[in-house]
C-alpha cells in the first residue's frame, strides 16, 4: 500500500527546503502545498494547532512538525535510502548538537541583518559571521558535515545559503571573502539533486525581502 | 575496561537534574562534578567550548553538550528503561512536546517570574495558553511518558519543583489546580516519584537564589528606566 506524504510549505522558508531535500534524498513522491501564510488554510490550523506553521509533513493521515524532527521522522521511517544521521549513537550526538546551534544562531541573526540599522544591525552581521566560521571551522577539511556523505548537518544549514545573497545585500558584507570554505561547501552541496530542486534562487528570495522590507516600512 | 561516565552539573541547574535523573532511571554508575557557574573550570571550557555550559556527559573521555542531544545519547546507548517510544511517530510527538516545553512553557514561565508590570501580565496570560496545551497532552495518562516517566517528563520536570518556589517569591499563581488539574496532578506525581524525589536541590537554597536573581532584575530595569536620556 502506498503511502500518502503531503507537505504544507512556503516557497522562501528554510525550515520547509529542509524537508523537501529530506523527501527527496529518500526518493519519495510527495504533494506539496502552498500556504498563504496571511491567510492560513484549514487544513494547517488543524494539523498545526499549537504553532499554525509550515513546515507540515502530513504522513497517512497524521502530521509531523518543526523541521529537525521532520527530517529525523523522515530519516527513521525510510531508513534503508540515503541515511542522513550516522548509526553511531556519539556521531549522531554530534549531529544533533550542531544542528541545534544552527537552529539557534543563523535564522534570528541573519533576519536581524534585514530588518535593523545602524549598530544593531552590526552587531548581528558580527556574530553571524563569527558562528559561520566556527561552523566553517567544524567543517574543516571534509567535503561534508556528514563526512563522506551529506548528512543532517548539511541539510540543516545549506538551506540558509540562498538566503545569503540577501544578507549580503542588506548587509553590505561578503560571506564568502570571511567563509571560503563554507561557500565552497554550499556549491557541493547544490550539485546535489534534492538541494537544488529545493532551493529557490537567492534572486528570488533577494526580491522577496524588497517586498517585506516595504511592507514592514523597514528603510 | 569498564565504562566511565562523568557529568557535569551544577547544584542548581534544572538542565543538568534530567542528566542525572535519567542516569539514574536507568541504573548508570557516574562521577557527578560539579562546577561553580561563576567560575568555570579549564575541563569545562575545554568539553564545552561553544556554549560553556552545563550539563555535559563525558562517555569515556568523550563529551557530549545540550541536555535533549545528551538525553537522546544516553537512551541510545544504554537501552535499558527506554526514555523515547519505540514508534517513530510517537518519538516525533516526544521530541515535538519536549521542545515545545523548551521553547515556549520554560521561555513563558521564566519571563512570568523575571518581568514586572505589563510585560509579567502578559506572560502570564501566554505560559496560561501554553499551560493549556500541556493539560490537553495529559488526558488518560499518568505521565506524558504514559504509564511511568519517559522523555517528555524529564524535560518538563523542571516544572514540579520550581514553580512552586517562583509562586513563593513573586506571591502569584503561575499552575492553578483549579485550571490545570491534570498538570497540577503530575506535578505532584513527578515530584514524589522515587528517583526524581531524591534529587532535588535543596529548596531554601534555591529560594535564597531566584530571590535574588528577581532583586537584580528589578534592580536594574528601574535604573534602566530612571537614567533619562
Amino acid at each position: 500500500m502506498a503511502d500518502e506524504i503531503m507537505l504544507l510549505d512556503w516557497w522562501s522558508s528554510m525550515f520547509g527546503m529542509r524537508v523537501r531535500i529530506a523527501l527527496v534524498e529518500k526518493g519519495l513522491k510527495y504533494e506539496s502545498r502552498e500556504e498563504d501564510l496571511n491567510n492560513k488554510s484549514p487544513l494547517l490550523l488543524e494539523m498545526n494547532p499549537v504553532h499554525t506553521k509550515i513546515p507540515v509533513l502530513i504522513h497517512n493521515g497524521k502530521p509531523i512538525c518543526e523541521s529537525p524532527i521532520i527530517v529525523e521522522y523522515i530519516d527513521e521511517v525510510w531508513k534503508d535510502k540515503s541515511p542522513l544521521l550516522p548509526t553511531d549513537p556519539y556521531q549522531r550526538a554530534h549531529a544533533r548538537f550542531w544542528a541545534d546551534y544552527i537552529d539557534n544562531k543563523i535564522f534570528q541573526l541573519g533576519g536581524k541583518i534585514w530588518t535593523r540599522k545602524g549598530e544593531d544591525q552590526e552587531a548581528a552581521k558580527k556574530e553571524l559571521m563569527e558562528c559561520l566560521k566556527i561552523l566553517e571551522g567544524e567543517l574543516g577539511e571534509k567535503p561534508f558535515f556528514g563526512g563522506e556523505n551529506f548528512g543532517f548537518v548539511d541539510v540543516s544549514l545549506v538551506t540558509f545559503s540562498c538566503w545569503f545573497y540577501a544578507y549580503e545585500s542588506f548587509g553590505n558584507f561578503s560571506i564568502e571573502a570571511e567563509c571560503p570554505k563554507l561557500i565552497a561547501w554550499t556549491k557541493r552541496c547544490l550539485q546535489k539533486s534534492s538541494v537544488s530542486s529545493s532551493l529557490p534562487d537567492p534572486l528570488k528570495i533577494h526580491d522577496f525581502v524588497v517586498q517585506l522590507r516595504k511592507k514592514f516600512g523597514i528603510e | 575496561m569498564g565504562e566511565e561516565v562523568k557529568l557535569f552539573r551544577s547544584w542548581s541547574s534544572p538542565f543538568a537534574l534530567r542528566i542525572v535523573w535519567a542516569l539514574e532511571i536507568k541504573g548508570i554508575e557516574y562521577e557527578a562534578v560539579f562546577e561553580d557557574l561563576s567560575n568555570k573550570s579549564p575541563l569545562l571550557l575545554q568539553y564545552n567550548p561553544v556554549h560553556k555550559k552545563v550539563p555535559i556527559l563525558v562517555h569515556n573521555g568523550r563529551p557530549i553538550a545540550e541536555s535533549f542531544v545528551i538525553l537522546e545519547y544516553i537512551d541510545e546507548t544504554w537501552k535499558q528503561v527506554p526514555l523515547l517510544p519505540k514508534d517513530p511517530y510517537e518519538r516525533a510527538m516526544a521530541r515535538f512536546w519536549a521542545k515545545f516545553c523548551e521553547d515556549k512553557v520554560l521561555t513563558s514561565i521564566w519571563s512570568a517570574f523575571i518581568k514586572q508590570g505589563k510585560e509579567q501580565e502578559e506572560a502570564l496570560v501566554a505560559a496560561a495558553e501554553n499551560l493549556k496545551f500541556l493539560e490537553k497532552e495529559m488526558k488518560g495518562k499518568k505521565f506524558f511518558g504514559g504509564e511511568r516517566i519517559g522523555y517528555v517528563d524529564l524535560v518538563l520536570g523542571w516544572l514540579a519543583n520550581l514553580v512552586s518556589i517562583f509562586e513563593e517569591i513573586i506571591g502569584l499563581k503561575i499552575v492553578d489546580e483549579e485550571k490545570f488539574p491534570l498538570l497540577y496532578s503530575w506535578m505532584q506525581d513527578f515530584a514524589e516519584a522515587p528517583i526524581i524525589r531524591d534529587n532535588w536541590p535543596p529548596r531554601d537554597k534555591m529560594i535564597v537564589k531566584f530571590q535574588a536573581l528577581l532583586d537584580a532584575a528589578i534592580a536594574s530595569s528601574s535604573s534602566s528606566s530612571s537614567s533619562s536620556k
